[in-house]
């Protein structure tokens, strides 16, 4: 039962990972409380995904908001506002 | 009616593209297009080269899903986008969208639309070097305004 994790651009380089396996429990099944999970790191973690910090989450690459299910097998992606064209 | 999305290293002819767009529809009246390109300077300070990072896959979806709503919004025939990655320079190209259909007034729109949605919704990253060292450039609240307008 794992999600995999993707950290793009400035949040790649903070966190010094571009992807991990992440373990999933009962009570870790909505996108806020993966957040809420990987805060408990601290460091780069906690001060990037912290409350009121501008940050996307995509689950299976649609954007979604904090309260989206996730379930075993989904990609998980999280990356700042993006700044193309 | 044809959506094309391509996410690219290498430069592009927009000459080229719109001929191949154009290409035995004699129903297309206007074709509209953008060009974005690197400039040498952002936020007071000389940009000398740029890194483009992108989502891989997502990119290509979230392109996709925003022209196909300009064409549900608008009549137009076809729309092509390109966005190229990795290291860009000042005067370089960095993205194109076109736009054909029977009449200007709906090219020229659905055109700025799906440059104002791929402004914010399509996972592309800016890095730039300037003289203080490199940086990820930040999200512009402008972009998000322009991106919003269409929803009234």
């Amino acid at each position: 039962m794992t999600i995999q994790l993707v950290f793009l651009a400035r949040l790649r380089e903070r966190f010094g990972v571009s992807r991990e396996r992440f373990p999933l429990t009962a009570d870790i099944n909505t996108v806020s409380a993966v957040l809420h999970t990987l805060r408990q790191r601290g460091g780069a973690f906690a001060e990037e995904l912290a409350e009121g910090r501008a940050f996307r989450v995509a689950v299976n690459q649609d954007v979604v908001a904090l309260d989206h299910p996730v379930k075993a097998g989904d990609e998980v992606a999280i990356f700042p506002p993006v700044t193309g064209g | 009616m044809t959506c094309i999305v391509r996410v690219q290293e290498a430069d592009f002819d927009l000459g080229a593209e719109i001929k191949a767009l154009r290409l035995g529809n004699p129903a297309i009246g206007a074709v509209a297009s953008f060009i974005g390109c690197v400039r040498d300077m952002n936020e007071g300070d000389s940009v000398g080269l740029m890194y483009l990072e992108h989502y891989p896959g997502m990119t290509e979806r979230e392109l996709a899903k925003i022209c196909a709503e300009a064409s549900a919004r608008w009549e137009i025939f076809d729309t092509l986008v390109i966005h190229r990655i990795g290291e860009l320079k000042p005067l370089d190209q960095i993205v194109c969208v076109v736009v054909t259909s029977g009449h200007r007034g709906e090219s020229f729109s659905a055109c700025e639309f799906i440059m104002d949605f791929l402004k914010t919704r399509a996972p592309f990253w800016k890095r730039e070097s300037t003289p203080h060292g490199e940086r990820w450039v930040d999200a512009r609240a402008k972009d998000d305004a322009a991106a919003e307008r269409w929803k009234q």
